[in-house]
């Protein structure tokens, strides 16, 4: 078969101790970055873009991948231990979680989460392998008016079905879409947004933007935030599990795993509406429903599952289809352009090695995480002892040295500074990050696809709608952008009695990488979505 | 009058409790409990959580002696914290509790005690946990 020795040849470059390496380093880190809150996989890959420039892009996105799965392994030894999320898709495992912990049974809240993060991942992975093959078969089909299509879907989902306010999230978008302008157009040559400034001309460069936006915002707001009430971790022994633990969680694993995959490789997916939906899921099914809400087994499985399924599913759209569905993925594909490398459906054929490489390392780097997290998982929260000063210190000089030696332009650390203020104000004014970033990711990409669509239909606008795929995309998006005012319309028709939602239940402000306000806006959203309990 | 006592939810912190309870007892003066944390890391052990400061303020309550309970997070040091409500109260003892240090690790983080012994205007007793 030929996925099969495909990806059997990934394993074997995976496997070089270079890469082995370097695989390790990524988990290390996304654990760390994971169980910090504040701190995530999107920033420290952004962090990490200028550093590995001179490393093989093999090595480079094995790291990344082991980021990225380590964010989601991270997160959840805080939601439990402590009741603060490390990571937005962790906001659900700290309801159960936490209750568990308090209960003196922390240990089998980690291991469980660990183990089905193992599982869900593992299962991701090898449907990420055999699906995103047939993804491409299908995507090379495609023409330019279908893939505008698809990437407006999903700029409009992102922006529109994630967060609490929607307006937050087209002003969001539309900051994104406006950096991503600046620079010389494509076609015609003209400068735009570049205020005479020559500097600007070749554009802002995406990791000055990405560092600025998450990791200088992001200090920023920790400087005008530190004080706050200390807590204590909950005191654990190493992580393990009684036979009835086990009996209680393979199921939620799996359920978790079937939501969480497609959902993380949706145009709006994201981890938090799985782990939400899994837990809502769980909660009913379940045969001990007095459990629930005071730390129930079978409410941390489920979650923890689908945010790491949901992470493999992610990667599904981005080596398919060149399509980044959150802040990682967003930061991953730029990274692919900085290496010159171009992603979409030809990545497969074209970079076929590097794809499988990568695909192979993330099994490797799920395993590698079960064997750091499960029996260290007390070891890790200790990180959070750390006073923040130094922490964030570290993190804005390797965001000034990053920027500065993208291009060896003292100009760009200017931009840098400007745009953290604009990061910090992002998150003083509860504007989710995302759009942000998706915006200067795709738009170029975005207006590419336009382009090319206007000058093939010579410039008339029908052109767009010349594909079958891209008018059923356009139907998703005229639904997605009409759904909130039928669903008022319904609503006011039939009151529907609001139901609870555990979204808020004692767990603090979710933060992450992508901003405070955004890490908690999601979370909202999920619930908002689900029974629109919030009004 | 007034009796300072640094408090920290480890065995020095608790000798130093106890010692200052037996002293306040002795002398009927004001009890103030100062346990604080400089609020910077997102964890801090040496900050009492509500359970401990609750039986603390239940004992206190049940040997009669008038207290105050304090725990300022205000970026200060432990040290500055307790040399300030001294002053403030003019306190006339500071108890505070000693831990083993390595020299080394005395020169690179510093000494709460030390600060306190050297900079407080009121005799200090040092307490160690048994």
């Amino acid at each position: 078969m030929d996925v099969w020795s495909s990806l059997m040849d990934g394993f074997a470059t995976a496997l070089t101790p270079m890469n082995l390496l370097f695989a390790v380093i990524g988990v290390l880190l996304g654990t760390a970055v994971g169980v910090l809150p504040g701190l995530g996989p999107a920033m420290t890959v952004a962090l990490l873009l200028p550093v590995t420039a001179a490393l093989e892009p093999t090595s480079a996105f094995i790291m990344f991948a082991g980021i990225y799965y380590g964010g989601m392994f991270g997160g959840s030894t805080t939601s439990i231990l402590l009741n603060t999320p490390g990571e937005s898709s962790s906001v659900v495992t700290a309801i159960e979680g936490n209750k568990m912990a308090k209960a003196g049974r922390a240990a089998q809240a980690l291991a469980t989460a660990a183990i089905g993060s193992f599982i869900a991942g593992t299962i991701g992975t090898a449907l990420l392998a055999v699906f995103a093959p047939i993804v491409v078969q299908f995507a090379v089909s495609l023409g330019a008016p279908s893939y505008f299509a698809i990437m407006v879907l999903a700029l409009l989902a992102v922006t529109a079905v994630l967060g609490s306010s929607r307006l937050r999230g087209f002003a969001s978008l539309a900051l994104g879409l406006a950096i991503g302008l600046v620079g010389i157009d494509s076609v015609t040559g003209q400068r735009r947004l570049t205020f005479g400034q020559p500097l600007l001309v070749d554009g802002l460069d995406i990791v000055v933007v990405a560092v600025a936006i998450f990791a200088v915002g992001e200090a920023l707001w920790v400087a005008a935030h530190l004080r706050r009430t200390p807590l204590h971790v909950i005191p654990v022994g190493r992580p393990w599990m009684g036979k009835k633990d086990w009996g209680r969680s393979w199921k939620p694993w799996l359920r978790g795993t079937a939501f969480g995959f497609p959902f993380g490789a949706l145009p709006a997916g994201g981890a938090e509406i799985p782990t939400f939906l899994s837990y809502v899921t769980e909660k009913r099914l379940t045969k001990h429903p007095e459990e629930f809400g005071k730390g129930a087994i079978e409410g941390v499985a489920g979650p923890e599952a689908a945010n790491n399924a949901a992470a493999a599913g992610t990667m599904t759209p981005l080596l398919a289809l060149g399509l980044p569905t959150n802040a990682t993925a967003a930061v991953m594909l730029a990274a692919f352009t900085s290496y010159g490398i171009q992603p979409g459906p030809q990545l497969f054929s074209s970079e076929g090695p590097l794809v499988w490489a990568l695909i192979a390392s993330l099994f490797i780097g799920n395993f590698l995480l079960l064997l750091i997290n499960l029996p260290l998982a007390p070891v890790w929260a200790k990180l959070l002892q750390l006073p923040r000063p130094y922490l964030y210190a570290g993190i804005l000089f390797f965001a000034t040295l990053g920027a500065y030696s993208v291009n060896l332009q003292a100009f760009d650390l200017v931009i840098l500074l400007v745009l953290g203020a604009l990061g910090f104000m992002m998150r003083r004014f509860g504007l989710p990050v995302l759009p942000l970033i998706l915006g200067v990711i795709l738009g170029p990409r975005i207006e590419g696809q336009l382009r090319k669509t206007l000058q093939l239909s010579a410039g008339d606008p029908a052109g767009l709608f010349s594909e079958p795929i891209a008018i059923v995309v356009y139907i998703i998006v005229a639904l997605i952008l009409v759904w909130p005012f039928i669903f008022k319309l319904i609503r006011r028709n039939r009151p529907v009695a609001a139901t609870a939602v555990p979204g808020n239940s004692g767990a603090t402000v979710p933060r992450e990488a992508g901003g405070v306000s955004h890490g908690s806006h999601r979370a909202d959203g999920t619930a908002d979505g689900d029974g629109g309990s919030d009004g | 009058m007034t009796i300072v006592v640094g408090y920290v939810p480890t065995p020095e912190g608790e000798a130093a409790l106890t010692q200052a309870i037996a002293e306040a007892k002795k002398s009927n003066d004001t009890l103030l409990v100062i346990n604080s944390s400089k609020g910077d890391a997102l964890v801090d052990n040496r900050y009492a959580q509500e359970p401990d400061i609750q039986s603390i303020e239940e004992r206190l309550a049940d040997q009669g002696i008038q207290h105050i309970i304090k725990q300022p997070v205000r970026g200060h040091d432990a040290a500055a914290e307790v040399l300030d409500a001294a002053d403030e109260n003019d306190a006339d003892l500071i108890v505070i509790g000693l831990r083993r240090r390595s020299p080394v690790g005395k020169l690179i983080m510093g000494s709460v005690s030390q600060r306190i012994l050297l900079e407080a205007d009121c005799p200090v007793l040092a307490v160690k946990a048994d």
